[in-house]
């Protein structure tokens, strides 16, 4: 079997396991494909890791990771209140500034990975870390309500019913295509499958890097804002390493290579409906969410053990 | 084959100038001194043969020639003019296009998508995929490449095909000036031919000036109106094809080693030659 055809085939695998699992928690519970069900399966509990997932399948084709995008999501909701009620800024410029400066943080990581030379795993655990600092320095590790002024425009963003899995669906769609189907797509591939062959053939390197950077600071700073309005809160301790861990074990079931060139965002897609499902499915039937976590660490292995033995394949296909 | 003579070629060359002049160029990555100072020139339709050991600064001066990375000292004229190579894509809008040694190919795209990379062709902001596929294929074939398909991924090509892709790559862009960084060096004995073949099509056409890079000095003494020797990062050969012979060339890469370990031995370092014991 060819590689392409075993990774295509590998999108389907996941897609027939989210199925398998969602028949098996629909029969076991009724509840489970309940209109409120269904919102806190895919809104409240798919669309952030799915989101955020979308920036780390970029940085993690073109060989880099974002430890960070947690942390923005975390502070991102804060800034907004920070600005509307202390500095007196409009409601969606507040909304504006706070998705800008999670730009920024994608922008300071790459600058430290790109232009200084960090492995990404290390600046971005340092900007993970400080950004954390500032929440809860600024907010005393209190949580705050949602200013009034956006409440409204709130609703656009997250809300109690299927916006944000709505949002993750349009987010999904956007991404698969500019992956597959752009220049911008192609050139990441090219990075991570061999940067020095894509530095010869003269793409700007560099200007890749930046770009995922900033693509995922700026979908962790949406993701904390959908998140307290879902909510109706602002909590210090909401996102954080959970979301972006969930996030990146998306991308791995679905097929992303951490070593780089390798990754699809409709995987990424499914590898977060299935976790998803399974956080969901379990609370659903009333079994303890305790062993989950064995699950989940089950699933990345496998799936890595069949990533590293499909490398195999082909380099066996190469002669 | 209908090659023109080393004395027209040279005497072309003479008369319309020079299409690639490089003058005093020098290399050093920190301590290291990878180039002295290499003076080479590339008369219009000439194919110049650049020879020399490994590490003698062959692929530090094709990556200086490209664009890929400036030299410590030095200037280019191209066309008697001088330029300063911004990046690979600045030379490559001025005629210059390289065939690297590692081919620069990469192993999980297509076929298609490594002949157009960085060079692709799009709709707005999508890609054409049905143009460059179909263009890519037309291109090969013209070329006598045959592949399974141009959809496949390069990862699944021989070595030789992947050469092959790359060399085509740079053909495709039509440049004026073409360097080969070690052609051969993944091929076969038939596939090499294909190069070889081309490289002479290619001179026949005369749109085209060529740069090969090489250490195998049998395969490309045919093809090369003129040879350079390189050794420790200056040129130290400079001759028409005709005037010199794979012996001659072999026998001076000899007794410049010979050279310089002796004189390692008589500065007392290691590795000192090794005596032989009498019988």
């Amino acid at each position: 079997m060819s590689g392409a055809a075993f990774l295509r085939q590998r999108e389907a695998t996941v897609l027939v396991v989210t199925i398998a699992l969602i028949i098996y928690f629909a029969l076991d519970s009724s509840n489970f494909l309940s209109s409120t069900n269904l919102t806190t399966w895919l809104s409240e509990d798919a669309a952030p890791i799915i989101i955020i997932a979308i920036g780390e399948v970029l940085l993690l084709i073109c060989g880099e990771i974002d430890l960070s995008v947690g942390f923005i999501y975390t502070l991102s909701p804060f800034l907004m209140h920070y600005l509307i009620n202390f500095y007196g800024v409009p409601g969606i410029l507040a909304i504006i500034i706070s998705l800008l400066m999670g730009v920024a943080v994608g922008w300071i990581n790459a600058f430290l990975t790109v232009t200084v030379g960090l492995p990404s795993f290390i600046t971005t655990l340092g900007t993970g870390f400080i950004l954390l600092g500032i929440v809860d320095t600024t907010s005393h590790a209190e949580p705050a309500n949602i200013p009034t002024q956006v409440v409204g425009i709130g609703h656009w963003i997250g809300n109690n019913g299927w916006t944000e899995f709505i949002w993750a669906v349009i987010l999904v769609a956007l991404f698969h295509i500019i992956l597959t189907r752009t220049r911008w797509g192609l050139h990441t591939v090219a990075v991570g499958g061999n940067l020095l062959g894509a530095q010869e053939a003269g793409i700007k390197v560099p200007r890749i890097k930046y770009g995922n950077f900033m693509v995922s600071g700026l979908l962790g700073a949406f993701v904390g804002l959908q998140v307290a309005f879902q909510t109706s809160t602002i909590d210090p301790t909401a996102g954080g390493y959970t979301p972006m861990f969930y996030s990146v074990t998306a991308a791995v079931i679905g097929g992303t290579a951490m070593l780089g060139g390798v990754g699809t965002i409709l995987g990424a897609f499914l590898g977060a409906v299935v976790l998803a499902t399974l956080t969901d499915g379990f609370q659903i039937i009333g079994i303890s969410a305790n062993p989950l976590d064995i699950i989940f660490g089950g699933a990345i292995l496998v799936a890595m053990v069949a990533n590293v033995q499909l490398a195999k394949l082909r380099e066996a296909g190469r002669s | 084959m209908t090659t023109t003579s080393p004395d027209a070629a040279a005497a072309a060359s003479a008369a319309s100038g020079d299409i690639l002049r490089a003058e005093h160029i020098s290399k050093r990555y920190g301590a290291v001194t990878a180039l002295t100072d290499v003076n080479v020139h590339l008369g219009r339709g000439e194919v110049l043969g650049l020879l020399g050991d490994n590490g003698a600064g062959k692929s530090t001066l094709l990556k200086i020639l490209c664009g890929f990375q400036p030299p410590t000292t030095g200037r280019i004229l191209l066309d008697g003019q001088e330029v300063v190579f911004k990046n690979v894509d600045h030379a490559r809008s001025l005629g210059i296009d390289a065939v690297y040694q590692d081919l620069a190919l990469i192993n999980q795209l297509s076929v298609y998508h490594n002949m157009f990379l960085n060079r692709e062709q799009v709709n707005g902001p999508i890609l054409n995929n049905r143009s460059m596929r179909k263009l890519a294929r037309e291109h090969l074939e013209e070329m006598g490449i045959r592949l399974p398909s141009v959809n496949v991924e390069v990862a699944k090509l021989s070595g030789g095909q992947r050469q092959a892709i790359a060399v085509a790559r740079s053909v495709y862009s039509n440049p004026k000036i073409l360097l080969l960084d070690e052609p051969l060096a993944a091929m076969g004995v038939k596939e090499g031919a294909i190069i070889l073949d081309l490289v002479h099509e290619l001179k026949e056409q005369g749109n085209v000036s060529i740069i090969i890079i090489a250490h195998n000095y049998g395969q490309v003494l045919e093809v090369c109106d003129r040879i350079n020797l390189i050794q420790h990062g200056e040129i130290t050969v400079d001759k028409r094809s005709a005037d010199t012979s794979v012996t001659e060339l072999t026998e001076l890469v000899v007794a410049e080693y010979r050279k310089a370990m002796e004189e390692r031995h008589r500065l007392g370092q290691s590795p000192q030659i090794p005596q032989i014991p009498p019988p």
